[in-house]
């Protein structure tokens, strides 16, 4: 046996153990990833879940005339603001006769949210026949009652609520006349200070609005950018300089562009704050660079041979490029656009210069009414000083990673679907 | 090389065409607020109540803190600036002078409440009760020379014992506001500078060097004791949930809010309640202010409406919603005074005692 193979094969056992180093540090790299995923999502799925259902107690309600204080039925202004907290008063006081003293009281009326005042309120405006009327009807309950019962005993002690308050809310579940429900206003209201109350609806559809906004401004003009300098600018000093600036503008922090929208589109143009419209824009600043570069790939990625043989066949530049580079290269883009437009939908700092950082409780109605954004909304709600908010913190940032999480998906679908391999 | 440009120059007129088209459209229904993060909680409570039981839109309220909250509010006259502004501190005379310069002449103050500034452990550690100079010397970056002389060191505490014989033997460790929140303001200005005036030789030092008293007076240490806790108030009732040992500094509506998870230390000998932070009695208190600019009412509407469903007593009254929230109400006669002041709309003259 030579030498030589003497020496490699003494070094055979050192060289396989190396790789096999090589590799397991790549597992754990890959499995401290996805640690940390399990954590994030243990943490905020465990705290956000009971977010999803809240509390009601059934109660019988009497449309009574008199405590509403409605003269005439067929007016929607007397209608608007008849006193309903008063019915609600009313069917507590029955159900708990003996109540007495003014502090008692509030406690008892505190055991429901002001929110099922403004469902009686809606239940009477579709069916005026209701009026002195009794129903058995599933009333929300207030946020600190929601806390109490989703604790477990340990945590109950450490409730807000007052004995008094317990000792109800014990009767209510010893008659089996309280039960957590879906929680609708999630998904259909705006902002609340009631946490009970408080809905992601009004920041979805700002989220919505922006995103379109940046889609139709980024889209257009982030491929126009990337067609011209990949297949029509010339090679010279003045093209490397831009892109040298487009590359650097991707590793802009947000917040600069923020500050731009804010002195140029609000300041100098006088647009409203607050709007998705101005926040549009502003992502589509910061979006653009992402876009062009992947577009740009995109492009590179046509074979030149393509090019050539509609050159061959006599097209004109602007032939081969709408004809064969485009069609080929769009999914790329599309890809490159999505990903741009999931990193916007995620954007905070911009949009604080911008004054999107707001108490919306409007669902906004298009893209000039003022709105916030889901991000936004997450990081206003982590800031409120009640117990529930921390849940429903948490439900927010479920409904946004699962936006995010679709977009991307879409994304890879369609790199795989589409993508072309040469 | 035509058609290229054309392309590009079609996108950008797009864009700006659409950009360019509502910048006319001037007008509001909306009410538009900015300011202070403290009364955010209260203004939105208000805010909704408003919108719903008026035939107006829902005011739109801006958490900017209350600096920037001025700023905006003193740029200018017109709608694309807002109508009222949120103070936790009363506007300075500098930005009095601004709103002045820039056309904002007529400005309603309106006092709203109290917000006491607690420092609080957990409800299964033990109960504090400390003075303001013990807060002094266990937070300040340099204290006297515990070795007596009239000369500073580096905060040397390590336990709240060292600091006073009287306190349990933990170690200090603080969660409090980073140096960008108006709640750290307030605690450097009335709590660690109220300690530190105790000492007599610190206390005349300020009529001798302003700025050096300042420096030192309001001052917070940096070695660690006190962590910067971001300015979320709810994840420091979290941490200090799970740490008995650690204290918080924080709004006391957070603490109304977590009753039962949180306890508040004594100050002065004080308990931080309702009634001592209404009464004056509890020393780190604070009031809260609106500001309101009457060249906008009648432009904007609602905002007679929303000023007075602010000032009414089933709101700021001490049975109101606000007092659920954690605001503490403030004491009767003037509650009817500024509620007089606020529904006339009543001007700033500029002589009031701004600082």
């Amino acid at each position: 046996m030579s030498k030589t193979t003497e020496q490699v094969r003494k070094s055979l056992g050192k060289r396989y153990r190396a790789e096999k180093r090589f590799k397991a540090y790549g597992i754990a790299a890959i499995g401290f990833g996805l640690m940390a995923l399990v954590l994030l999502f243990t943490d905020i799925i465990g705290k956000g879940h009971s977010a999803f259902f809240e509390s009601y107690v059934q109660m019988d309600v009497t449309f009574d005339q008199d405590t509403l204080d409605i003269m005439d039925l067929r007016d929607e202004e007397e209608l608007n603001f008849a006193n309903y907290d008063g019915l609600i008063r009313d069917a507590l006081m029955e159900k708990f006769p003996g109540v007495e003293g003014r502090q008692e009281k509030r406690e008892l009326y505190g055991l429901i949210s002001t929110g099922a005042g403004y469902m009686l309120r809606d239940m009477l405006r579709e069916d005026r026949d209701l009026i002195g009327q009794t129903r058995t009807l599933w009333l929300l309950a207030d946020d600190d009652v929601d806390v109490y019962v989703k604790a477990g005993d340990n945590d109950r002690l450490e409730s807000r609520l007052s004995d008094n308050q317990r000792k109800w809310i014990e009767t209510f579940e010893a008659e089996d006349k309280l039960e957590l429900q879906w929680n609708r206003s999630l998904f259909t209201h705006g902002d609340s200070r009631e946490p009970e109350q408080a809905g992601i609806w009004g920041a979805v559809t700002g989220s919505f609005f922006t995103m379109i906004v940046t889609l139709l401004l980024s889209f257009p003009i982030g491929v126009a950018a990337a067609i011209y300098l990949e297949e029509f600018a010339p090679k010279n000093k003045f093209t490397d300089f831009i892109e040298v600036n487009i590359n650097n503008l991707a590793a802009v922090p947000s917040i600069i562009f923020g500050l731009l929208g804010l002195a140029v589109i609000i300041g100098l143009f006088g647009m409203p704050r607050s709007v998705p419209l101005v926040g549009g824009i502003v992502l589509t600043l910061m979006t653009l660079p992402t876009i062009i570069i992947s577009s740009r790939a995109a492009i590179k990625a046509v074979p030149p041979s393509i090019r050539q043989a509609a050159m061959g066949l006599g097209a004109s530049n602007m032939q081969v490029v709408l004809h064969h580079v485009l069609p080929l290269a769009l999914p790329g883009m599309l890809t490159g656009a999505i990903i741009g437009m999931a990193q916007a939908l995620g954007e905070t700092a911009p949009l604080l210069m911008i004054g999107m950082v707001a108490f919306i409780v409007d669902v906004p109605g298009g893209p000039l009414d003022p709105s916030t954004v889901l991000p936004v909304q997450i990081y206003l709600w982590a800031d409120s000083p009640e117990q529930s908010f921390v849940a429903l913190t948490s439900a927010a940032i479920m409904v946004l990673l699962s936006f995010l999480i679709a977009m991307n998906t879409l994304a890879v679908f369609l790199r795989k679907r589409l993508e072309r391999r040469w | 090389m035509n058609v290229k440009i054309k392309a590009t120059l079609a996108g950008v007129a797009a864009a700006l065409a659409f950009a360019s088209a509502p910048a006319t459209a001037d007008t509001r229904d909306y009410i538009s607020i900015v300011g202070s993060s403290t009364v955010y909680p209260f203004a939105t409570t208000v805010a909704e109540r408003f919108g719903r039981s008026s035939s107006n839109p829902t005011p739109k309220i801006e958490s900017t803190g209350s600096g920037g909250g001025m700023k905006l509010f003193c740029a200018g006259v017109g709608t694309q600036h807002p109508d009222i502004t949120n103070a936790s501190r009363r506007m300075k005379k500098s930005e009095f002078v601004q709103c002045q310069e820039n056309g904002v002449k007529d400005i309603t103050e309106v006092v709203v409440g109290y917000d006491g500034i607690v420092f609080a452990n957990s409800a299964k550690g033990k109960h504090m009760d400390v003075t303001l100079r013990d807060l002094f010397l266990a937070l300040a970056k340099e204290v006297p020379d515990p070795k007596g002389g009239e000369k500073l060191v580096a905060n040397p505490y390590k336990t709240w014992k060292e600091v006073n014989p009287a306190l349990p033997n933990i170690k200090i460790e603080v969660l409090g506001p980073p140096p960008t929140s108006g709640t750290r303001d307030a605690f450097n200005e009335l709590a660690i500078e109220g300690g530190c005036k105790t000492f007599s030789w610190l206390k005349d030092m300020k009529k001798q060097d302003k700025s050096k008293y300042k420096a030192i007076c309001r001052s917070i240490r940096e070695d660690g004791a006190y962590v910067e806790a971001g300015e979320n108030d709810n994840l420091i009732v979290q941490k200090l949930e799970k740490n008995p040992d650690a204290f918080g500094v924080f709004g006391f509506s957070f603490l109304d809010q977590n009753r039962g998870k949180v306890q508040g230390a004594n100050v002065g000998g004080v308990e931080p309640t309702f009634d001592s932070i209404a009464s004056g009695d509890y020393p780190v208190s604070r009031s809260l202010y609106f500001y309101v600019k009457k060249a906008h009412v009648g432009v904007v509407p609602g905002i007679k409406g929303y000023v007075k469903e602010f000032s009414s007593e089933k709101a700021w009254g001490p049975e109101g919603y606000l007092a659920e929230k954690g605001m503490i109400p403030l004491g009767d006669d003037l509650r009817k005074d500024m509620a007089k002041q606020a529904r006339g709309l009543k001007s700033m003259t500029g002589e009031e005692d701004l600082h």
